[in-house]
């Protein structure tokens, strides 16, 4: 290999620089007071009220209402994003099992059905799909957050494609050891996708944490905020409040809805890499 | 579909069922009720509606305030993907070449992917606060008279530089993972066959990632249509005067603030016939696979 030339290392630093740099900065002057912040603009250093902002983030309650915590966002998203994740494997896996190991009459038309939600992103039937769901009576509940979100193509794909590639011959033994339909699924297949599973998981919770639209629609109580949608709510309090902007709690409400998926991305990144690349195609 | 099947009646459609049943509920019932609401025009109390044809459409799409999200949505895709995916690629080339120091650099340049856009919307918006932010002060003292709140042209820079920053992330993943599944051989025939690394780049690199590329173009349209709602709405809201409304977040405006069911509903229906073009264009072009 030939010699890497210092301007390689200045591009990279440069561009790692531009993506790590404005979240140090949100990080460091949410631990100033907000006085310091008004009169020095942003930090670029940790100041001394680390704590105190968090813990009064975190416990005491904020909001229009004055109903909600940061816990109580956390706690939220994280349902959130764990049953967005769950919902999406498990709906995914069954729907490629059925279409790649049976043969039924309405397989390929239902097939079909799966592709066309990715022609139907929920911004271009925001309003219809809100009535569906306030006419069940689910507006405010966890299933009506989580469950119309967790349809799936390219889960579906992943997992087709994924199904297809597992020898036929395994089918053939379990079916002569009288392995029934279910039990070739459970007790096979989903160990065998073990690592498949694993990377749609990872890269599912983060889009599920990350949800803005539907949440923000379908919350009105200010006790089932996720942390996504909460934060500019909040903000809007905070600093159209008259009183001294907030702007050190605005700055840590940003942060905590960073670092749960951040650090699951860290985590498990080569997982995660995997799942991103291989859904997506 | 597999040579070895399970032959039953009733069981595949069980196991199907879920992910229908949710299909049908909350994809195409609602979006069928948008094509339906689309047609009808209700009376400012939502009491009584009546079948109006193409009224809607044309009222709401052959106007100012249509077009004029129309053009912003247009240069601000073509903005956020030409300028994430030339950044993306320019650090995943670099990255793919050194040694020293690669894991960290992947790192630090993949790790913003977990950011919610609204949540860099925010942050981006501290950032250029006018009482305390340093982009805001860094513009005006460079010359520029900076005010995005006022702005139009000032207003569009945030958005978009907010949007790339957020996008780089995804693009440098799978640049990187195009460029490590250039096979060794070529990159070394490569190397023996050409010196300057510009040229090489052109000639044997980018023809190879076109694939990739392409199929990053049609992720960052979707992205900069969609996606870029939480970002909008967290920044500009679309103002000054609509500068900053993208079609997607016109639908949102007219449907939930204005109450204008049927106008917002007409709007959703040109944008699903967008993404039918958009996938039809992917798929076309994915099983051709754009190769040299």
């Amino acid at each position: 290999m030939e010699r890497v030339p210092i301007s390689t290392h200045i591009i990279l630093i440069l561009g790692a620089l531009f993506m790590t740099l404005p979240v140090w900065v949100a990080f460091a002057t949410s631990t100033h007071a907000p006085e310091t912040i008004l009169r020095e603009g942003l930090q670029f250093w940790p100041g001394p009220h680390f704590f105190e902002t968090y813990n009064e983030v975190l416990f005491v309650e904020g909001g229009v209402m004055k109903k909600v915590t940061a816990t109580t966002m956390l706690k939220n998203s994280m349902i959130l994003g764990v049953g967005f994740a769950i919902g999406k494997v498990i709906i995914s896996m069954l729907a490629a099992y059925a279409i790649v190991y049976f043969r039924f009459r309405l397989g390929v038309p239902l097939f079909w059905v799966i592709f066309m939600t990715l022609l139907l992103p929920l911004e271009v039937r925001i309003i219809p799909s809100y009535e569906v769901v306030a006419n069940m009576g689910l507006l405010d509940t966890k299933a009506g957050l989580i469950i119309p979100l967790i349809a799936s193509a390219t889960g579906t794909f992943f997992f087709r494609q994924f199904f297809k590639s597992v020898p036929d011959e395994l089918l053939e033994a379990a079916r002569l050891d009288g392995a029934s339909a279910w039990g070739f699924f459970i007790d096979i297949l989903v160990p065998l996708s073990k690592t498949m599973i694993a990377a749609i998981l990872i890269i599912m919770f983060v889009v599920g944490w990350n949800q803005y639209l539907w949440p923000l629609i379908m919350t009105t109580k200010e006790e089932n905020y996720t942390l996504v949608i909460g934060i500019k709510q909040i903000y809007q309090v905070l600093n159209e409040g008259g009183e001294l902007p907030q702007f050190q709690k605005a700055f840590a409400l940003t942060i905590l809805a960073t670092l749960p998926p951040v650090l699951v991305v860290l985590i498990f990144q080569r997982w995660f890499v995997k799942g991103l690349v291989e859904s997506e195609k | 579909m597999k040579r070895v099947q399970f032959e039953h009646s009733a069981i595949p459609y069980m196991f199907i069922a879920p992910q229908i049943i949710i299909i049908v509920v909350f994809f195409l019932w609602p979006a069928a009720q948008a094509v339906y609401q689309s047609f009808l025009l209700e009376d400012a109390f939502g009491l009584s509606s009546q079948f109006v044809w193409f009224r809607n459409y044309s009222d709401t799409i052959f106007n100012d305030a249509w077009l004029q999200a129309a053009g912003f949505t247009i240069v601000f895709s073509t903005l956020v993907t030409a300028l994430s995916l030339g950044l993306a690629l320019l650090l995943a080339v670099k990255a793919n070449e050194v040694i020293r120091g690669a894991s960290t650099y992947k790192t630090l340049l993949m790790w913003a992917y977990a950011i919610a856009p609204p949540v860099a919307g925010l942050m981006g918006n501290l950032m250029f606060n006018p009482l305390i932010g340093d982009l805001y002060i860094f513009m005006n003292s460079i010359g520029f008279d900076f005010d995005h709140k006022l702005d139009p042209y000032d207003a569009g820079f945030v958005v978009v530089l907010i949007s790339v920053w957020k996008q780089v992330s995804v693009n440098f993943i799978f640049f990187l993972s195009g460029l490590q599944g250039i096979p060794k051989g070529v990159q070394e025939a490569a190397l023996m066959d050409c010196k300057s690394s510009t040229r090489r780049f052109w000639t044997i690199t980018f023809p190879l990632l076109a694939p990739t590329t392409f199929f990053l173009m049609v992720i960052n349209i979707t992205y900069a249509f969609f996606e870029t709602f939480g970002i909008i709405d967290t920044t500009t809201q679309g103002a000054p005067g609509g500068a900053t409304t993208t079609l997607v977040y016109k639908v949102f405006q007219d449907g939930f603030r204005g109450a204008d069911i049927g106008g917002s509903s007409a709007q959703s229906v040109v944008l699903m016939i967008m993404v039918l073009v958009l996938t039809v264009i992917q798929f076309r072009f994915i099983e051709k696979k754009v190769h040299y």
